[in-house]
């Protein structure tokens, strides 16, 4: 793929303006350095991202971690680093690829780095840190892992990080280990002076302290979710462990265990909540399906996989109007896929879920912070609307820290219940017909069992009339689905806005979703010449406003992380547009896309050559 | 085909329950299952038994999957709210009404294909998760609906209608739920309600997951020679072991027969049927005798039927869950939602 090459400023002028990789092999307790450094340059204020590219293993390969410092906000990924902590010897040739011309490359020189992998333009910073730390320490077990905390040390010099604040988090992660304290306080003295006694320290690119992170917080998608689901008022959880979305019932977990606890009138404690390791992803959503129906807020997390084996379940809960919220936290697929790797693919799947005409309520949201709201939201619609809702989070999102704005909570939420009846309701009714008395939404009463048996109906995936009763007419069904499709329809009111950036004079329109807000925003500055519409699509089905953005210009960009153009595809379904106007650009390599791909993709199609 | 409602022929006055119901206040609508239907005393049994404990009608949560079977909620019980499910998937749907709902009287109806064979895996992990809520399989040997294929607990050697031989190993639920650490297995005959309704109500009253396996021959397609399945090879075979006069909770129930004794039964169809009764020592609280008795039974091609295993000290899926007497589908709110302030201080060591 061709590169366009943009006059960008060199490196070395670039305050609070670069982008680090960190390479390591996995399961040597690589991540916990990431994690400090990424933690120190939020605390000073500057903007910073970090993507944990790691294999789906357990121990022993490649894995990596990017940091990207913006000032002006662009912290999305980037493909070129300014600086390389080469760590691994196995990815050695592919590291130093990735080093910007007049970058730096850190290695260890405990063994030397073999000449034909120079190269010129770059400058190398060899530090001997596996013979400083077998110097240090005794066991093979400690010399690997403070060997991590001595890069950190490092690098916190060569980017004139406040070693002070390094030594702080630590002091607060092992407070209670103190020999564990010690040993990580010399590792990272070591690395810090060795850094500073041999390197030009800082280096050209670093962090200068900008003020206090006010009012922003560091948190990954899926901790967001969780706390979504325990502010919405989830009380049962069903799951089966899945990458990448195994986290998000953790965090459900952990934080019910914090939140949840509450002594009964005997004084025992009761734990107002229940989640269900299940045995499969049928089971985990058959859980969910059967708590809803009987009155719970209830939700699954999976992943593509688990996406595919609960398409009948989701059929049958559209079918029978029963709420259901489910997370999908994207991979890269078909089939396994790489698991440890982001697409954007399971748009279709999810959208149209199951065999016969099904179409479910989708929200896209584009970072944790939007994770936490749409969550909240999708118990809402769920109830509202007595449908299936699925999140589509993906893997950067999920797993990755971003730093957002700090989420903020209204005291007077009450969960919108939707036409939930309650015991009195049913007894004042005439008659209940489950799907009967359509509101104006095509929504219809609903009862639980349990209550009064003024609501006796049964309800069931088979053909049914209004009265929930088996049905083969063809009158009668279709009066049923017919509704089914205005419910759908009349749901697009109640999610969220979808962002709408119209710019006078703009020459076309750039369409996306979810994680792809902060590359396509950087590559529109990018891109010379009038600057384009944006529109990032929040939620399916489609408000009335994407179909007229479509139509107020000539053609529109869709990016989306899928080889297919799904987004493109349910934009053509959905609004009529016609396919020339709608051109796709994709990435669908696993890695989160970056600005430049999308600069460039749209350059080579606005400017053929 | 929409459903019927059951006409109400007024009869002699009929006996009221503790609640003043009568057994017609734990109807369904008419059944459209093939006159004959082993499935139809299913149903009918499971009604009594209701009737009998006298359980609000509308406290019963009625599940099933899909099959013959799974056809049969709707057939009792019109006051309650019920859910035909998909196939294979009640065990895990009920799973989930259980969870939210704890005061609720979860009987789910399923069949041989639906429980061991799509469903296999969602009934043994109900099972492990000790799922309150009687589980009823009606279990003829054989896919009625698609017109008589051979299901997972068709005996080795049974034919089919057209005569070919099953060479697979039957999956039998009670051996099965042995394994997985049930902790109430009973085995009765749909021929047979004076056996079945008192361990029905056993079932009900259990504090945990209550596996039923009824034999339930398919008039259609496995009741004729060479089927392992059928009316007549059950009753040559059925092997009583033991009363079902063990209810947990709410004191004892008595069916007819006594210890030593041999019993003669009238089926609804006016056939009789002869049942051994409780062997002496039959203890259904010993797992490792219970396992090696169900084992020798089987080998012997005799089917033991009864209250066959019982353990009432396990804790059901809310004990285990630690969750509180409430319901938890209807907790007040402002227990659930942490609020803005404890949203701040979470947020504090995200800073």
């Amino acid at each position: 793929m061709a590169e366009v090459q943009l006059p960008e400023a060199p490196s070395q002028a670039r305050v609070n303006e670069f982008a680090l990789k960190l390479a390591n092999v996995n399961g040597t307790g690589s991540a916990s350095t990431n994690n400090l450094l990424m933690q120190t340059i939020f605390r000073m204020g500057v903007p910073v991202s970090g993507k944990n590219l790691f294999p789906s293993n357990i121990q022993g390969l490649p894995t990596w971690y990017e940091v990207r410092v913006s000032q002006s906000g662009h912290t999305a990924r980037t493909s070129s680093f300014d600086l390389m902590v080469a760590m691994n010897g196995q990815t050695y040739q592919q590291d130093i690829q990735e080093v910007a011309s007049g970058g730096y490359l850190v290695y260890d020189d405990s063994w030397p780095l073999d000449p034909e992998m120079r190269r010129p333009d770059i400058t190398f910073l060899g530090a001997p840190l596996a013979q400083l730390c077998a110097q240090r320490f005794l066991t093979v077990k400690e010399r690997i892992l403070m060997k991590n905390v001595a890069t950190a040390g490092l690098v916190a010099a060569l980017l004139a990080l406040p070693v002070d604040e390094l030594s702080k988090q630590l002091v607060a992660a092992y407070s209670r280990r103190p020999q564990l304290l010690e040993d990580n306080q010399a590792a990272l003295e070591l690395g810090y002076q060795h850094a500073r006694d041999n390197f030009p320290c800082p280096l050209p690119f670093h962090v200068e302290e900008v003020g206090a992170p006010d009012g922003r917080i560091l948190i990954d998608g899926n901790t967001a979710v969780a706390l979504g689901a325990v502010f919405a008022g989830a009380t049962v959880g069903a799951w089966y462990p899945i990458t990448p979305a195994t986290s998000v019932m953790e965090n459900f977990i952990r934080l019910c265990a914090q939140y949840r606890r509450h002594p009964g009138p005997d004084g025992q404690e009761g734990r107002d909540y229940l989640i269900l390791q299940a045995e499969d992803e049928l089971a985990a959503l058959g859980i969910v399906v059967g708590a809803s129906w009987a009155g719970a807020r209830a939700f699954t997390s999976t992943s593509g996989p688990g996406l595919s084996l609960m398409q009948e379940l989701l059929g049958l809960a559209y079918y029978t109007e029963v709420p259901a919220v489910l997370v999908d936290v994207q991979r890269a697929g078909p089939s396994t896929g790489m698991p440890t790797r982001v697409q954007q693919a399971d748009l279709l799947s999810a959208a149209f879920a199951s065999h016969g005409d099904t179409r479910h309520i989708l929200l896209f949201p584009s970072d944790p912070r939007e994770c936490f709201l749409h969550t909240v939201r999708a118990f809402d619609l769920a109830d509202r609307f007595q449908t299936p809702v699925v999140l589509m989070s993906d893997l950067d999102i999920g797993m990755n820290d971003w730093e957002v704005p700090e989420l903020t909570w209204d005291d007077s939420y009450r969960p919108d219940r939707g036409r939930l009846l309650g015991t009195e309701e049913l007894e004042r009714l005439e008659q209940f017909w489950r799907y009967g008395d359509p509101d104006p939404e095509w929504t219809t009463p609903r009862a639980v069992p349990g209550e009064t048996p003024r609501a006796g109906h049964l309800v069931r995936g088979s053909g049914h009339d209004f009265r929930a009763i088996y049905t083969e007419r063809p009158d009668e069904y279709q009066e049923v689905v017919d509704r089914l499709l205005r419910k759908h329809r009349a749901a697009a009111a109640h999610l969220p806005p979808p962002v709408v950036e119209r710019r006078e004079g703009a020459p076309f329109g750039v369409i996306t979703m979810g994680s792809c807000d902060l590359p396509v925003r950087e590559a529109l500055e990018q891109l010379p010449g009038p600057e384009p519409s944006y529109l990032r699509i929040t939620g399916y089905p489609f408000p009335p406003a994407v179909a007229e953005f479509i139509e107020a210009h000539p053609h529109c960009y869709v990016v989306e992380q899928n080889r297919d153009a799904q987004l493109r595809s349910l934009l053509l379904i959905e609004t009529g547009a016609g396919g020339e106007r709608l051109r796709p650009v994709l990435s669908y390599g696993g890695l989160p896309v970056t600005a430049s791909f999308v600069r460039d993709r749209i350059l080579e199609q606005e400017s053929p050559q | 085909m929409t459903s019927i409602a059951k006409p109400q022929i007024p009869l002699l006055p009929l006996e009221r329950n503790e609640l003043g119901l009568t057994i017609r206040d734990y109807s369904g609508s008419m059944s459209t299952l093939c006159a004959g239907c082993g499935h139809d005393s299913v149903t009918a049994a499971i009604q009594e038994a209701l009737w009998g404990l006298s359980i609000p009608p509308y406290q019963v949560a009625k599940l099933s999957g899909i099959g013959c079977s799974s056809k049969t909620p709707q057939y009792f019980d019109s006051a309650a709210v019920g859910f035909n499910s998909v196939h294979g998937r009640m065990a895990a749907v009920a799973s989930g009404a259980a969870a939210a709902n704890r005061g609720l009287v979860v009987v789910g109806v399923s069949g041989d294909g639906d429980s061991l064979s799509i469903g296999l895996g969602n009934l043994a992990h109900a099972v492990r998760r000790n799922v309150r809520m009687l589980y009823v399989i009606a279990n003829n040997g054989v896919y009625g609906l698609t017109k008589g294929q051979f299901s997972a607990s068709a005996d080795i050697g049974s034919r089919s209608r057209k005569g070919e031989p099953n060479l697979l190993p039957p999956v039998d639920p009670m051996l099965l739920g042995l394994s997985l650490g049930a902790t109430f297995l009973a085995r009765g005959f749909s021929g047979d309600k004076a056996q079945l309704v008192p361990i029905l109500r056993a079932g009900l009253s259990h504090g945990g997951f209550a596996l039923v396996d009824v034999m339930s021959p398919c008039v259609q397609f496995n009741d004729h020679e060479g089927s392992t399945k059928s009316f007549r090879y059950v009753r040559e075979h059925e092997l009583q072991d033991i009363d079902a006069d063990i209810i947990p909770v709410r004191g004892q129930i008595h069916s007819e027969q006594t210890p030593g004794a041999v019993t003669e039964v009238e089926l609804h169809d006016g056939s009789r049927v002869l049942f051994r009764a409780v062997p002496e020592g039959y203890d259904p609280r010993d797992r490792g005798r219970v396992g090696s008795y169900l084992v020798e039974s089987a080998r012997r091609g005799e089917i033991a039927t009864g209250l066959l295993y019982l353990d009432e000290t396990t804790p059901d899926m809310h004990q285990l869950g630690g969750t509180p007497e409430e319901r938890l589908w209807d907790l007040p709110f402002e227990r659930l939602c942490p609020g803005s302030a404890e949203l701040a201080k979470f947020q504090a060591r995200l800073r």
